[in-house]
């Protein structure tokens, strides 16, 4: 893979405070991740995966070392750049949905474009677009409450793809689904990710969701353990 | 945006239902004290004007001086002529003389020796002369208690407290004692011809009224009353032209160095009356006041519980990209909008309210007992223009202050740990 560093990320260290003393999270994180990766971060809990994925979200920053995500560096963003940098090119996706419940699917999905004040039509046609993606035009105006998890999941990567970000972050996305569901939100992104182009970027540690990883990273104890490119010719 | 913000209120309950009541109620009170403030302070003035200043007054300097001792040998004399003069120059006034005195009335048992004695303070009105509009003025035939109105020299009324305490009925008869014009003493024979309540402590505690001839007799006052009044005809006071009027007829007397020149005064020169009249504003400023403090505090803690029930919601808004500044003012725009929509439900039952206390009324005669103030014992809503907007000044401020403090917590949270707190 020659394509261009989306996420370069050197010497990074991410130090929390714990009562008087410190807690090193993440240490001496060095790590590049291209255009269109289909990429896990994977480890035991605690290992710092989601430490990780925020500060490469722009939600957090490093202690030491610098994050530069899309050629900005993360540290030195203000909060309205950071929060620029997230309407705009990173998509979320949560382990517990995090719709918003008083909304429909539509208006859901519709919300980062509200921010963009993109105009109703540009809206319903990217809305309904993302929808088409995760198989759900047919629930535009359901309720979250009306939905299965799998459902809302989809709804989710709806939400995080409609403004097609060059990014998405999924924070253990399979964690509260069966087994059919994780295969097939996997396999929606990974479709996604093919079709679009996009990055996407998992903290996981399931099984399902790792055997359609192009790429792993195994953290242990803030630490990367391993970065492996996987070969997938073979499985199939 | 907007339509996004305005649905999110309108179908989360939660959101609204409480700080939409809690912003009603205090709209509602808001705007029932205003009209009720309001309406006392109407009646009040209605009721000071009929009996005490007219819309214009005219005393002599002398006795504009000590009006309160009632000095009746400071009266102005000449009435008749003056009183002419200003029908002639002023047709757009009803002009009326009136005397206003102390006297002790006596009344005396079967052989003759007094039953009951007391001070009261006599007022004597145009009861007698046809096309008089004095007895309505005192709304006298709403007052009557028992008996009717004088309709004859030496008859007069008498007021509900001095009859109950002597255990008075009409037709019976009391001596008057007083002092004349020129100092002497002064006593006349009259009977009771009705028990009034005018509702005001300050009259119904001892009084009794007298046609001004009679006055002029007893007194003996030949042409001479203590004052002449203005009405406006249409019942209404206008500063300015009363303000002019009083101008004009002061400036014919200007050069005057006489004691005994008469002076014109408007309702509102009177002395207390600008008072009057800021009463009820700062009376309703305070209750706002009060209103604002209160529900803020109230819709604060709403706000505090609604944001931390919405923990999630901004969350996500932030990891979507929006700003903490604008989800702040979506919160102050979603107060805004709540406190508009409680003010307008507020206002709707308070003037529903204020309309059943403006036909009804409610009896604070009870407080009133001691009071020297002209005030009425019924005390009624009156519902102005004012009234409606009244509410929202309260309502919406105090809905965009709970948010406001409450929103601030916004500012607090680390996006770092957006949902952490929940993820238990
Ligand atoms: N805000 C914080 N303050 C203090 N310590 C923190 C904070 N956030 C994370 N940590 C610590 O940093 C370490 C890494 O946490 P992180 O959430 O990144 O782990 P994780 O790999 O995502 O685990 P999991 O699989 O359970 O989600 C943990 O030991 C955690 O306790
Ligand atoms: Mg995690």
């Amino acid at each position: 893979m020659e394509n261009r560093s989306l996420i370069s990320i050197s010497n990074l260290s991410k130090r929390f405070k714990v009562g008087n003393g410190e807690f090193l999270a993440l240490k001496n994180i060095n790590l590049s991740i291209a255009e269109g990766e289909f990429t896990g971060l994977v480890g035991p809990s605690g290992s710092g995966k989601t430490t990780l994925l925020n500060i490469i979200g722009s939600l957090d920053i490093p202690s030491d070392g610098t994050a530069e995500v899309l050629g900005k560096s993360i540290s030195t963003l203000s909060h309205k750049q950071a929060a620029m940098l997230r309407n705009l090119n990173i998509g979320f996706i949560f382990q517990t949905y995090n719709l918003l419940p008083v909304y429909t699917v539509f208006e859901n999905v519709e919300f980062a474009l509200l921010l963009q004040k993109k105009t109703f039509a540009e809206r319903k046609i990217a809305v309904m677009e993302a929808l088409d993606w995760v198989g759900l035009t047919d629930k535009v105006k359901s309720k979250p409450s009306q939905l299965s998890g799998g459902e809302c999941q989809r709804v989710a990567i709806a939400r995080a793809m409609v403004k097609r970000p060059q990014i998405v972050l999924a924070d253990e996305p399979s964690a509260n689904l069966d087994a059919k569901n994780s295969h097939h939100i996997v396999q929606t992104m990974k479709r996604l990710n093919k079709e679009l182009k996009t990055t996407f970027i998992f903290a996981t540690h399931d099984e399902k969701v790792m055997q359609y990883l192009d790429r792993i990273i195994s953290l242990k104890d803030g630490e990367i353990e391993k970065d492996e490119f996987v070969n997938h010719a073979k499985n199939e | 945006m907007i339509k996004f913000l305005f649905k999110g209120v309108i179908r989360d309950r939660g959101r609204s239902v409480l700080p939409i009541i809690v912003v009603s109620i205090g709209a509602m009170f808001t705007v029932i004290l205003h009209c009720w403030i309001n309406g006392i302070m109407v009646e009040s003035l209605t009721m000071n004007a009929n009996f005490n200043n007219g819309h214009v007054k005219i005393n002599t300097r002398a006795y504009a001086k000590e009006a309160s001792q009632m000095p009746i040998d400071l009266a102005i004399i000449g009435v008749n002529k003056l009183t002419k003069e200003l029908k002639l120059s002023n047709p757009d006034f009803d002009w009326v003389h009136r005397t206003r005195f102390g006297a002790l009335i006596d009344f005396p048992d079967s052989i003759g020796e007094t039953r009951a004695q007391g001070p009261v303070t006599g007022w004597a009105i145009d009861l007698f002369s046809s096309g008089s509009n004095e007895a309505d003025r005192f709304n006298i035939s709403e007052a009557l208690v028992s008996g009717k109105i004088p309709a004859k020299s030496s008859e007069a009324l008498l007021s509900i407290d001095l009859a109950q305490k002597f255990n008075i009925k009409p037709g019976e008869e009391f001596t008057l004692f007083g002092t004349s014009m020129d100092g002497s003493m002064v006593f006349r024979n009259f009977s009771v011809s009705g028990i009034v309540r005018f509702g005001s402590s300050a009259i119904d505690r001892g009084a009794i009224i007298i046609d001004i001839s009679d006055a002029q007799l007893a007194l003996q006052m030949e042409d001479a009353a203590s004052e002449i009044l203005g009405f406006f005809n249409t019942g209404k006071y206008n500063d300015e032209i009363a303000n002019n009027i009083a101008a004009s007829f002061n400036k014919k007397y200007a050069s005057s160095m006489d004691e005994f020149a008469p002076e014109m005064i408007t309702f509102k020169q009177q002395e207390g009356m600008a008072d009057l009249l800021n009463i009820s504003e700062t009376m309703s400023s305070i209750f706002i006041f009060v209103f604002v403090f209160a529900m803020s505090v109230v819709l604060w803690n709403a706000g505090l519980l609604g944001s931390l029930r919405r923990f999630n919601e901004f969350g996500v808004r932030l990891a979507l990209g929006e700003g903490k500044n604008h989800i702040y003012k979506t919160i102050i725009f979603e107060g805004v909008f709540v406190g508009l929509i409680g003010t307008m439900i507020g206002t709707a039952i308070g003037l529903l309210f204020s309309y059943i206390l403006q036909e009804k009324g409610l009896d604070i005669s009870g407080m009133m007992k001691n009071s020297t103030l002209m005030m009425p014992a019924v005390a009624r809503a009156s519902i102005t223009p004012s009234a409606i907007y009244i509410g929202f000044i309260p309502g919406v401020l105090s809905m965009v202050l709970g948010s406001a403090l409450a929103g601030i917590r916004i500012y607090k949270r680390k996006t770092a740990s957006l949902f952490k707190e929940l993820e238990v």
